[in-house]
């Protein structure tokens, strides 16, 4: 028996500004409780909100990259419900106006297929407070500096058909966020939350019953909430059971999701226009304006590195993987000059110490212009390709500059010629049952010693010069 | 919508809890009684036909103004707390809520 | 000296034969030796308002004064004064000492007015009597039996009986000019945006504004244009530059078209307050204007849809108060429910509960088009009928109210009856255009006031008319004999 499984998710997304939506107060993350909370966002009587003009743009940047409809006049709707982390009792939204309309679509890929996820709409609104469960027996207690943290919450069409697709989708969205620069993605932080409506059906019937699973910080529990979620569905109704709709916790420690018991008969939110706020009006010119500042996406990026810089698609997917590694491999190119040079660094040494490491490519402690100038030793043939990994993983460690670090090391390739024949002299001469053997036409001998004479040079000797001397003297 | 709303114990029930105001069994009827009258009062606008009437949410002909991305608030969190009918740690306290 | 005139105050107080602090005092000891009857204040803040009039004088001796330095001021309890308790008429915010001020505050506070305290009104504006206060209801100077109005019930009363000469006031659906009309004093309700309404705590946001409540006209244009301005901390306040209104009172009114509206003359009128109010439409003419008649046909079902729309932006507006930040808390909450729930419940009154209540109900699922949309709707019609109108006339004229004050406790059971009470001012709120009470007369020793209403921005134009219509009569300087 096969069930088809419908997915859409909810994701919001922390609009990097200064300050609130409404109000003055700063947003830094980390700060002490209640320290960011002014009169508005406390919801002290008389309190009055102002749009952050910052915000406007922003959303805009996310619709026109996903090609949707943008909201030429939005409106501010109060959401109705009490809850101590609401200060006002509403949540400030917009509901029937949003900003960004229909018509939004982003591509994923699937096993080499292209599927095409629709955005249903993208709106402006505000966060809520913090509440703390385990502080105080008996009692919650609120922080409220997260109250008013703008917000554009972009919800997509049940268009995911599997867990792996909504990551997909999510990691695609996780990823334009941060390309456009309207979201600095941190999950950790809660700058980048996924809400995930989850139902199964037979393929052909209407949509099932959904549950919400809300508020999954990674992608990896994202994915395996909705798992757990699919067969918890598949079980009920196999078993005759049916689903409630309901807002699902998702516990990764136990690897299972629970209802929050919410009376559902409570939301009843009575969304109406916030008389304290005006329509947000949006001119053509104020479309052209942000589309003037529009960065090239990842897409745009992969086809120009591919034939720009004759790049492989492989290999130009992968730089432009994300915005933090796009902007990477760019600053180095600008000063090696060198794609292919740039991309397998990056990819290669680079990726790896940062994997291992667990750092994002951000925090580096070996910068793209340190980097630049590792390769440049390389191009001016002070460093073979070896040695440079052996500098760059003393780069990592915080001994220096690559040129500090061959000096102290003693690392400068050995270019010399006439070192270079002394080397290849000894080795002749300590070797000359293989110099015999090379001799009666055993020429994969040659490797041997190319080998021996790396070796001697303890790898600083230029490779290309001792296959040239080495060729001349076993052929003389 | 029909001529005349009557409200029973069960909107009073459901108005009560989306309001977050309680009505004591005794007063039900009263107050089922006073919403009615009032609801007779509304179904007095089905006398004006409004069709292709766009509603008015305002009566100011004005745009969003839009406010410059500025920190200008510093913490007022002694001065604020002091209202708190609960507080403790710099944070505001509620009966525990249970998720 | 509580029956002087703004003008008079203030050309003694820069002539210096009177000081700010002999001026407050004798405010603040009228408000002692009266207002144990009248209930007009919730709280009288005598050290602020000496330390106030200290630093006014200060400034009328550096000769670096304002029009209204040293005149001393009562706010509607709605206002927040920071360091004040302001309370909004409610048990709500009986403990509530605001942290700010409202920017009528602040405003009024920089021309130099010393604060006598906060007035009495009803909980949360709603109610047209002042009745629903949790502080007891204010009786009217005129006749003690009598309401003031609402809700800016103390306001009114305090001016009338000489306990403030100045005082600020809010109007929703009529809360400045019922209360103006019903203590025969004067009150204006400016163009909807033209007041600030930061720190104004709201009832019914897309309605409220504030305006002031004065003896004379003259006195009302001056406070009007020390109040009014935009203000960029409220998205709604009007970015059009105010007009000042001190300057055009002493305009004729030769040639001014006055329109009278049939509708605001029907079968509900009291024929004596008709009788008044023709009377002082009789006097316009007299001073050369010209009276034609306009027609408002939607006007009797603005009072339906004020009472969906403003209990449904009431009904939002009033859930801040949940006992987590500020406010009144119930007694050891079981859980987060019995907090909500019980706090709100002992913490607002009868007709603040009816009217969250029914303002939820409208907005609630399956109800929103049949009542908030078909209202928005409404509220159109009812500004398009007073646009066409203005087409016509100037002006416009007729009563405020359909009776004159009626005695303390014989409506507070019957809120329709209250309701419909506001047929005649909640039109202009809807319109979210200016206007204002003027007394006019009396009925049975209880005063009548004219209602003047002038398209969005013309307060100029309706103090001017009120201004010349109080050079010809005395209505507005009359005082109740206890309180002479």
């Amino acid at each position: 028996m096969t069930w088809e499984v419908v997915i859409g998710l909810e994701i919001h997304a922390q609009l990097t500004t200064k300050s609130k939506i409404f109000s003055g107060s700063s947003v830094a993350y980390g700060a002490e409780p209640n320290t960011q909370a002014n009169l508005l966002d406390l919801g002290m009587p008389g309190q009055l909100p102002v749009l952050n003009q910052a915000v406007v743009p922003k959303a805009i940047k996310l619709g026109l990259a996903i090609g949707a409809e943008i909201g030429m006049r939005s409106v501010f709707d109060r959401k109705n419900y009490f809850y101590p982390d609401s200060p006002k009792g509403y949540q400030t939204s917009q509901f029937t106006y949003p900003i960004v309309d229909k018509g939004g679509v982003v591509e994923i890929e699937m096993d080499g297929e292209i599927r095409k996820i629709g955005v249903t709409r993208a709106h402006l609104e505000e966060d809520a407070g913090k509440s703390i469960h385990d502080a105080f027996p008996g009692q919650t207690a609120i922080d409220l500096n997260r109250a008013g943290t703008p917000l554009l919450e972009i919800v997509s069409e049940p268009d995911m058909r599997s867990s792996k697709e909504a990551v997909a989708y999510a990691k695609k969205m996780h990823e334009l966020v941060q390309y456009l620069g309207i979201c600095d993605g941190n999950m950790q932080e809660g700058s980048f939350r996924v809400d995930s409506n989850v139902s199964i059906r037979k393929p052909g019937a209407p949509l099932g019953t959904r549950t919400e699973l809300k508020n999954i910080n990674s992608f990896r529990f994202i994915e395996a909430a909705i798992e757990i979620e699919i067969e918890r569905q598949i079980e009920i109704i196999e078993s005759g059971g049916s689903i409630v709709q309901e807002t699902r916790l998702y516990d990764a420690d136990k690897n299972e999701t629970r209802s929050m018991r919410e009376k559902e008969e409570a939301n009843d939110y009575r969304y109406f226009p916030c008389p304290d706020l005006l329509p947000i009006i949006i001119t053509e010119a104020d479309i052209e304006a942000v589309r003037a500042t529009m960065p090239e996406l990842a897409g745009e990026k992969q086809a120009r590195y591919e034939t720009e810089f004759g790049l492989s698609e492989y290999d130009a997917a992968l730089l432009t993987g994300s915005r933090q590694m796009a902007e990477y491999f760019e600053a180095l190119l600008a000063k090696t000059q060198d794609a292919k040079l740039s991309a397998n660094w990056v990819m290669g040494a680079l990726s790896k110490s940062l994997n291992q490491n667990n750092v994002a490519i951000e925090d580096s402690p070996v910068s793209a212009e340190a980097l630049a100038s590792l390769l440049a030793r390389i191009q001016d043939n002070t460093l073979s390709g070896k040695i440079a990994k052996q500098v760059f993983d003393a780069m990592w460690k915080g001994e220096g500059s690559p040129d500090e670090i061959i000096e102290a090391q003693g690392l400068k390739q050995i270019t010399d010629s006439s070192a270079i024949e002394a080397l290849v002299d000894d080795v002749l001469a300590a070797n000359t049952a293989q110099v015999e053997a090379y001799k009666g036409g055993q020429e994969k001998m040659f490797g041997f010693f190319v080998g021996q004479v790396m070796k001697a040079s303890k790898g600083q000797a230029s490779p290309a010069q001792v296959n040239g001397v080495l060729k001349a003297k076993l052929n003389a | 919508m029909s001529d005349k709303t009557i409200l029973g114990k069960h909107e009073v029930d459901t108005i009560s809890r989306l309001a977050a105001i309680s009505v004591a069994e005794s007063e039900v009827e009263q107050v089922a009684e006073k919403l009615t009258s009032i609801l007779d009062l509304f179904a007095q606008m089905e006398k004006v036909n409004t069709d292709g009437v766009a509603p008015m949410s305002h009566p100011l002909d004005q745009v969003q103004r839009l406010r410059p991305d500025v920190v200008t608030e510093t913490s007022i969190r002694e001065k604020v707390l002091k209202l708190a009918p609960s507080s403790e740690d710099n944070l505001f306290l509620v009966p525990q809520v249970i998720d | 000296m509580h029956t002087l005139s703004i003008k008079q105050m203030t050309e003694q107080l820069k002539a210096r034969t009177l000081t700010s602090v002999a001026l407050t005092q004798h405010y603040l000891d009228r408000i002692e030796k009266f207002d144990g009857e009248l209930n007009t204040f919730i709280t009288v803040t005598p050290e602020l308002a000496i330390e106030m009039a200290k630093a006014a004088d200060k400034r009328l001796d550096e000769g670096n004064a304002t029009l209204l330095t040293g005149i001393p001021i009562a706010h509607k309890d709605i206002f927040c004064v920071d360091g004040v308790k302001t309370t909004c008429g409610s048990k709500m915010l009986s403990n509530f000492v605001s942290p700010y001020d409202a920017n009528v505050v602040e405003k009024l506070k920089a021309e130099g007015m010393p604060i006598l305290g906060k007035t009495n009104m009803d909980e949360f504006a709603m109610g047209s009597s002042s009745e629903s206060s949790y502080y007891g209801p204010t009786k009217n100077p005129w006749d003690l039996k009598a309401v003031p109005g609402g809700s800016s019930g103390g306001a009114a009363a305090v001016i009338a009986a000489g306990l403030a000469p100045m005082a600020t006031g809010t109007d929703t659906g009529g809360s400045i000019r019922q209360p103006a009309s019903f203590c025969g004093i004067t009150g204006i309700k400016p163009t909807y945006g033209a007041v600030s309404r930061y720190g104004m705590i709201a009832y019914a946001s897309s309605f409220d504004q504030g305006g002031p409540m004065t003896r004379s006209a003259e006195d009302a244009a001056w406070m009007l244009d020390a109040m009014a301005g935009f203000d960029e901390r409220d998205s709604t306040s009007s970015e059009a530059a105010f007009n000042a209104c001190s300057a055009n009172l002493n305009d004729s009114i030769k040639g001014l078209k006055v329109g009278v509206p049939s509708e605001y003359f029907g079968e509900g009128l009291n024929a004596d307050v008709a009788k008044v109010v023709k009377n002082a439409i009789a006097e316009l003419e007299k001073q050369g204007a010209e009276v034609v008649e306009v027609s408002l046909p939607n006007t009797e079902l603005a009072v339906p849809a004020y009472y969906v729309l403003a209990p449904a932006e009431a009904s939002s507006n009033l859930s801040r108060f949940d006992a987590v930040r500020y406010g009144y808390r119930c007694e050891n909450p079981v859980d987060l429910e019995d907090l909500y729930t019980r706090s709100r419940t002992e913490g607002f009154g009868a007709e603040v509960q009816r009217r969250i209540m029914v303002g939820a109900y409208a907005l609630s699922a399956g109800y929103y088009d049949a009542y908030y949309l078909k209202a928005q709707k409404l509220r159109r019609v009812v500004r398009d009928d007073f646009s066409k109108a203005f087409q016509n006339c100037d002006i416009i004229v007729g009563p405020v109210a359909p009776e004159p004050a009626f005695n303390i406790g014989e409506k507070s059971d019957d809120p329709i009856s209250m309701y419909l009470a506001d047929l005649y001012t909640i039109p202009v709120n809807l319109a979210g255009m200016p206007g204002m009470s003027v007394p006019a007369g009396f009925v049975d020793g209880r005063p009548v006031g004219l209602h003047l209403i002038g398209n969005y921005h013309s307060e100029a134009k309706l103090l001017n008319v009120a201004h010349q219509y109080q050079q010809t009569t005395d209505w507005h300087t009359q005082v109740p004999a206890a309180y002479k």
